[in-house]
């Protein structure tokens, strides 16, 4: 029982972070079609550029307060990488825009190499470790044997991520923007011919993909604590996991994908074996795609002739 | 990684010269500087090192002024040449001259490049005084023509089906872990020893095992395949690469069949039809009256995988001719249609999958023979990643295309490795071959941006009406399927 109550918060922090890293999917996929190969590579990037604002803000302006400092990491990884996602659009995916349906998605996997290699030239091969930021937990059960607790990173995590989705919801729903998304999402050459700037459209969903994919990667920096330049893919995967298994396309998809693969992954390491559960989180993706295209939140898509 | 549209330049006033213009191109350039230094600034301009322990930052604004400084000095070079509002436009339309030149020289180039291919190992042994010298140029030619193989076995998925397929690398592996498994079986060698003499397996242990790595290899393609028939496009590419990685996965982590992360080694060598290359009197140099040398054995090496990547494309460019393999082209350009025309696209597809997963599974037989070890480590996405580079760069559909670029992109990564001058530029600590999937994938997207259809990008019909017609690869739309 207690073990279980653990993994359960363990798993919801996890998924919390795949399930930011899967909006960023899940809306490009809605609004031009592709599958944005090097969107977790963004987040790899993302992590580092926390890395060396962490670093800059601890050491280079003495700032000791914790929380003031991971806000403005927070604040500056999310600036630095919306510009990065923003110019991975407009150089390696509008010219492509109109070209043949595999065209983006091979440019986005040489994307994804590019991105990879360049922080492990420019920042080397190894592991970059930080010392632990927060370290104190809340014991939540005891039973003698066996605590449960849970950390204040993993507070700090459920609650950022929370606020930022409250956030996020209200601008997809509320605003012109959300609204002029919405529509290029429906039809974006009918969206276009009602005055939309489709590419500005485009452009901001690439931004606030980023955004939060860069939240998602200091939460995953102060969270483990190690940053690596192999560490956009396999986490890239399980979010892309969790977009489709919430429905490609759906917003409230992307989330609950996300919570599930995070659970999924935390339970099967702890009962079954922990060497398997990437096999695990692939497995998934592939029977949710045989079995159930549309995901659990999703609309099926119509075959057009 | 500037920004390369120039919709900024684009209207600006036609006068020449003017001082507008010069302020426009400068303005833009700025700007674009600016984004540059944006981007590269957090990671270029700092560097994470660990100082005693503890993580500490170095600071590179030299490097970082460095490449700002090329991007803001190319963009506003290509605003005042290339993308100048004076500029005319270029008026020639119709094939572009990588096309006119492959449409010019295309029927003399596919027997000077099999001539060359040929001759290969005696030029470069005649070229460089020796078989022992030219070691190092045939083995480049192994590693080429594998690439080549791999490149024609994906060419059938990717080019002529049209299913992006991530995962070829996992058929790769099927066939080179068919190969070490059963030539290192010990019950195997037991059983043949009893039969035919003790040595009989080590010594034709490859040719049996290359016909079963084949199949093998096919049989996991249609395995592989069956769930994914009806995904469609980029669904099907993650799928593919899933499989690729579960397999990879359950090769590091299932030690008790696979040896693990360790992987397997002293795998037996290959052998002349039976004859072991060695020093023996029943080895091959004492056979054939010539000394011994161990070169023979690279180039025997040389002219099985030739034979192998020649198989391949013959088998292709058979099957083309075949119903099956006008379904697949069928299939590529259209799948509803296909399947209204009464082609049956479950076959289709199966076909197509085990088609090019058995190529997959020669060339990993190949693989195994030639290094004599295997690992999971050789099996990453990164190989899947430059197969496909491969055929995408060759124009997906193109025989000669991928050839041409398996010698560019592998002959390419070699050299990066013997670029030692540049240490002399850039101080002791630079590596050139760390930058080779950086190119790589920088090659990738530059290539998408530039020629989507890849460098040979006519299409031969092959079916056609009096006269044979080239068509531009931009009137076929793969990737639909």
């Amino acid at each position: 029982m207690e073990i279980f109550v653990q993994q359960l918060i363990n798993g919801l922090t996890l998924g919390s972070i795949y399930g930011l890293i899967a909006i960023g999917y899940t809306m490009v996929f809605g609004i031009i079609g592709m599958v944005n190969f090097a969107h977790g590579d963004v987040f790899m990037v993302s992590a580092f550029i926390a890395l060396i604002c962490f670093l800059l803000v601890t050491t280079v302006l003495g700032i000791t307060s914790i929380f003031l400092a991971l806000a403005i990491v927070l604040v500056v990884a999310m600036f630095f990488t919306s510009l990065l996602n923003w110019a991975i659009e407009r150089v390696a995916y509008r010219p492509l825009r109109g070209s043949f349906r595999l065209a983006p998605m091979i440019s986005a996997i040489g994307m994804s190499i590019f991105l990879a290699n360049f922080v492990q030239v420019t920042q080397g091969p190894r592991n970059k470790p930080v010392p632990p930021m927060i370290t104190d937990v809340i014991v939540l059960m005891d039973s003698g044997s066996y605590q449960v607790t849970l950390a204040w990173k993993q507070v700090i995590i459920m609650v950022v991520t929370a606020a930022l989705l409250g956030g996020f919801w209200y601008l997809v729903q509320k605003t012109s923007l959300g609204r002029a998304q919405r529509a290029c999402e429906q039809d974006r050459k009918m969206a276009a011919l009602l005055g939309i700037n489709v590419d500005h459209t485009i452009s901001l969903t690439f931004v606030i993909g980023a955004a939060l994919a860069a939240v998602a990667g200091t939460l995953y920096l102060m969270y483990y604590g190690v940053a690596n330049f192999a560490d956009g893919f396999v986490p890239g995967v399980k979010a892309f996991t969790a977009a489709v298994l919430g429905g490609i396309g759906s917003l409230p998809g992307a989330v609950l994908g996300g919570l599930l693969i995070g659970l999924i992954e935390t339970f099967w390491s702890a009962y079954f074996s922990i060497e398997y559960k990437d096999v695990a989180a692939f497995s998934i993706l592939a029977i949710t795609l045989i079995f159930m295209p549309q995901g659990l939140l999703g609309r099926p898509e119509v075959e057009k002739v | 990684m500037a920004v390369q549209t120039a919709d900024t330049a684009a209207p600006a006033a036609p006068a020449a010269g003017s001082p507008s213009l010069l302020g426009h191109a400068f303005k833009d350039a700025l700007i674009t500087g600016l984004i540059a230094l944006g981007l590269f600034g957090p990671l270029i301009g700092f560097e994470t090192v660990i100082i005693d322990g503890a993580l500490g930052l170095a600071y590179r604004p030299s490097l970082l002024a460095i490449m700002v400084g090329i991007v803001f000095v190319g963009r506003l070079l290509l605003n005042l040449t290339l993308w100048s509002p004076n500029r005319r436009p270029s008026t020639r339309t119709g094939p572009s001259v990588f096309d006119r030149i492959g449409t010019a020289v295309g029927p003399g180039v596919k027997p000077a490049l099999l001539a060359f291919a040929v001759v290969f190992p005696f030029l470069s042994t005649f070229l460089l005084g020796g078989l022992n010298e030219s070691r190092y140029l045939i083995d480049l030619g192994i590693l080429i023509l594998t690439y080549v193989m791999l490149g024609w076995g994906l060419n059938i998925v990717v080019g002529l089906a049209g299913l992006l397929d991530l995962g070829y690398v996992a058929f790769y592996a099927v066939g080179a872990y068919t190969y070490a498994l059963l030539a290192t079986s010990a019950p195997i060698n037991d059983f043949f020893a009893g039969l035919f003499g003790a040595t009989f397996w080590a010594n034709w242990a490859f040719w049996i095992c290359l016909p079963m790595a084949g199949v093998f290899a096919g049989v996991w393609g249609m395995i592989l395949g069956f769930p994914v028939l009806r995904l469609r496009g980029d669904y099907l590419a993650i799928v593919t690469l899933a499989f690729g990685e579960i397999i990879r996965l359950v090769l590091i982590n299932w030690v008790d069949f696979t040896n693990g992360g360790a992987g397997i080694a002293s795998i037996p060598r290959a052998t002349f039809f039976g004859i072991p290359f060695n020093a023996g009197p029943d080895g091959f140099a004492a056979l054939f009256g010539l000394p011994f040398n161990p070169m023979h054995r690279i180039v025997f090496l040389y002219f099985v995988i030739l034979a192998l990547a020649l198989l391949t494309a013959f088998v292709t460019v058979r099957l083309r001719r075949l119903p099956v393999g006008r379904a697949w082209e069928a299939l590529r350009e259209d799948e509803i249609a296909c399947r209204s025309l009464g082609i049956n696209t479950t076959t289709t597809k199966l076909s197509a999958f085990a088609t090019g997963a058995m190529f997959g599974g020669f060339a990993g037989c190949f693989f195994a023979v030639r290094a004599g070890f295997v690992s999971p480590e050789s099996f990453t996405f990164d190989v899947s990643a430059m197969i496909l580079a491969i055929v995408v760069l060759g124009g997906m559909g193109s025989q000669i295309g991928v050839a041409v670029a398996a010698a560019v992109m592998m002959g390419g990564m070699e050299m990066l490795r013997n670029l030692g001058f540049l240490k002399q530029i850039f101080g002791n600590d630079f590596d050139p071959s760390l930058y080779r999937m950086l190119i790589f994938g920088f090659a990738m997207v530059a290539i998408m941006v530039w020629k989507p259809r890849g460098l040979v990008s006519t299409r031969d019909p092959t079916i056609f009406l009096k006269e044979r017609k080239a068509v531009s690869g931009d009137l076929v739309k793969e990737g639909h399927g």
